[in-house]
């Protein structure tokens, strides 16, 4: 790991440390849940090149099966989290293998429209209670011991799952595969001509993606007590890519100072309504038009260091 | 009463006369996203919302102006066209050389913020729209009862979609158009202002989009979200046709919209669904699209 992300790691890792002194917990938890969300999917679009508008597919998977097996099943939350997991990565598998038989812009309907049946699946199933979703998910005792009730256990767990699953991306990317992930994006012919098997490469990074947003959906879950139809809605695909744009695509850290900034902004904007909506749309446009490094892809570039 | 298949003929042919009304907003959406496509290599994400600003300027018209359906035909897409030369020209047109996926997410903000704005003004609820006097009441059948509306919309949207095809695959400009396509580069040294026939054709495809709003104004209630959910069932239409082929879009809008109507009287629980679903079996069998050609 250079230098430069040797630091920023230190610093991203004390300010979850010591923000919850200052800053509402539940808040950072959710900001941490959609960092790894934001994470999952910079993995697929930033490394792989593959641009997914139906991510929130995953999260809503996720946050359902956690739901339902923590709350009907009885799990402790580790299973929980587990079987929302598999739950979502059995989607990825599916899902993965009709989308990846185009590229591009196709990609991106496919996914969306793919989304978009799970979202009319989950309005209209008995298990997720359509509108009202599943409340009051207990958050059990985690190894049944650790209380996670307790606000300050709940947040340390939240915080291993999310360092956790940051640090295993960033060993995915810097290792063979994810070179070779990198190598198809940058000129897909060549890799086939170089013999690797591209279709295979590009599954996997979508299971992968797939799962990490599982584990966040999963997490959130818990945190909140709740899955609802919020999370499988396509505004939910659109606010992680816009997430993952305004931090800087194909940066390590990106995701996560987008995430921040997005969940933070929501959370000022909550009580203006539609202007939100406004407030995103007007976000993307601009990273579009004049700011396609995202803030910490700017901020590595001037300082000439991998971010 | 007659029944086919178990089901009474009445339903079953209501059912179908609303697929074929659907099928004619899937296949001018998906027209419209397949001559933009042609030409800007763009989805154009705005699509939904256009439709939507359609319906909204005819709203406007009537309850501000006093102006009807008819000029609100004539009137919209040409206003919402022009916004779209405005867009494609401050906007689109500086993406070009990027990836293609860029666009995507521009036209997808764009979105947001219109229908964020219309929101902001005019709520949630849905508004009615009168139905033109011209076209009010309807026919009986003998099988069925048609609305002379509903009819309208079958036949208009027929023949809009004829006359675009036949303007791009018949005319001299649509050939110009199509080589376009093919090479941009060849074309403007032909001396043919090709930057020019970008922006009209952008235009071109949010005024189709608009008058499809138009016309489903007094069919669905005119409200902020109406395009924002149709616009992804369009994009599943256009992944199963693939966007190769002007008439390949319209068949598959059609056909589509009478499946899912069908699926209606058959099997309720999927109506939402049936259309992804096809979309799922036609990549796994011909994932370049039933009339695409796969690159």
């Amino acid at each position: 790991m250079p230098r430069s992300q040797k630091i920023a790691l230190g610093v991203m890792a004390a300010f979850f440390l010591l923000a919850p002194l200052v800053v509402y917990p539940v808040f950072l938890m959710k900001a941490m849940c959609f960092a790894l969300f934001a994470c999952a999917f910079n993995l697929l679009i930033g490394f792989g090149g593959l641009l997914s508008f139906g991510h929130a597919m995953f999260l809503g998977t996720a946050g359902y099966g956690a739901a339902h097996a923590a709350k009907v099943w009885g799990f402790p939350p580790e299973f929980a989290i587990l079987f929302g997991t598999a739950a979502a990565a059995l989607l990825g598998l599916v899902t993965g293998l009709l989308a990846i038989r185009r590229q591009g812009i196709y990609f991106a309907m496919i996914t969306l429209a793919l989304a978009q049946m799970m979202y009319f699946f989950y309005l209209q199933a008995a298990f997720t209670h359509g509108e009202d979703g599943i409340q009051a998910v207990p958050r059990g005792m985690l190894f049944g011991f650790i209380d996670l009730a307790n606000v300050w256990a709940m947040y340390s767990t939240v915080f291993a799952i999310f360092m956790a699953g940051f640090l295993l991306i960033y060993r995915v990317i810097h290792s063979p595969f994810g070179q070779v992930l990198k190598a198809i994006r940058e000129n897909e012919q060549r890799a086939i001509s170089l013999g690797y098997d591209v279709d295979r490469y590009k599954l996997l990074a979508y299971l992968l993606s797939a799962t990490l947003a599982g584990v966040a959906g999963a997490t959130k879950t818990l945190v909140f007590q709740l899955a609802s139809l919020t999370d499988a809605h396509w505004s939910m695909s659109g606010e992680v890519v816009l997430m993952t744009l305004l931090g800087g695509l194909g940066t390590v850290f990106g995701p996560v100072a987008g995430a921040l900034i997005i969940i933070s902004l929501e959370n000022y904007l909550a009580q203006l309504g539609a202007w939100v909506t406004i407030v995103q749309g007007v976000i993307f446009v601009i990273c579009v038009l004049t700011f396609r490094r995202g803030v910490i892809g700017e901020i590595g570039n001037w300082l000439r260091k991998p971010l | 009463m007659t029944e086919i298949f178990g089901v009474p003929t009445q339903a079953l042919f209501g059912q179908l006369l609303i697929g074929l009304i659907n099928g004619s907003f899937y296949a001018l959406l998906s027209l419209g996203l397949a001559v933009i496509f042609g030409l800007l290599n763009i989805i154009n994400f705005t699509h939904g919302a256009q439709y939507m600003m359609g319906a909204f300027v005819a709203f406007l018209l009537t309850s501000k102006a006093g102006l009807g359906y008819w000029w609100a035909l004539a009137i919209v897409p040409p206003v919402v066209g022009f916004t779209g030369v405005i867009i494609e020209r401050l906007m689109l047109s500086k993406l070009y050389k990027l990836d293609h996926l860029y666009g995507l997410l521009l036209t997808f903000g764009l979105a947001l913020i219109i229908q964020g704005l219309f929101r902001n003004e005019y709520g949630t609820s849905g508004l009615p729209y009168p139905m033109p006097a011209e076209l009010s009441g309807g026919r009986n059948l003998g099988f069925m009862f048609l609305p002379n509306y509903r009819a309208w919309v079958i036949v208009a949207s027929i023949g809009i979609c004829i006359a675009t095809w036949f303007v791009i695959e018949r005319t001299k400009l649509g050939s110009y158009l199509r080589a376009a396509t093919e090479n941009p580069a060849l074309v403007q040294a032909f001396g043919i202002n090709v930057p020019r026939m970008i922006t009209l054709t952008y235009g071109f495809g949010v005024a189709l989009a608009a008058l499809a709003g138009v016309m489903a104004a007094p069919i669905y209630q005119v409200s902020p979200q109406m395009g924002a959910d149709l616009i992804i069932v369009v994009f599943a239409v256009v992944v199963i046709g693939g966007m190769g082929s002007i008439m390949g879009s319209i068949l598959t809008g059609f056909g589509l919209g009478v499946i899912e109507g069908l699926t209606k009287v058959f099997y309720p629980e999927a109506s939402n669904t049936v259309i992804f679903v096809i979309m799922a079996i036609v990549l796994m069998i011909k994932p370049a699209g039933l009339f695409g050609t796969q690159k």
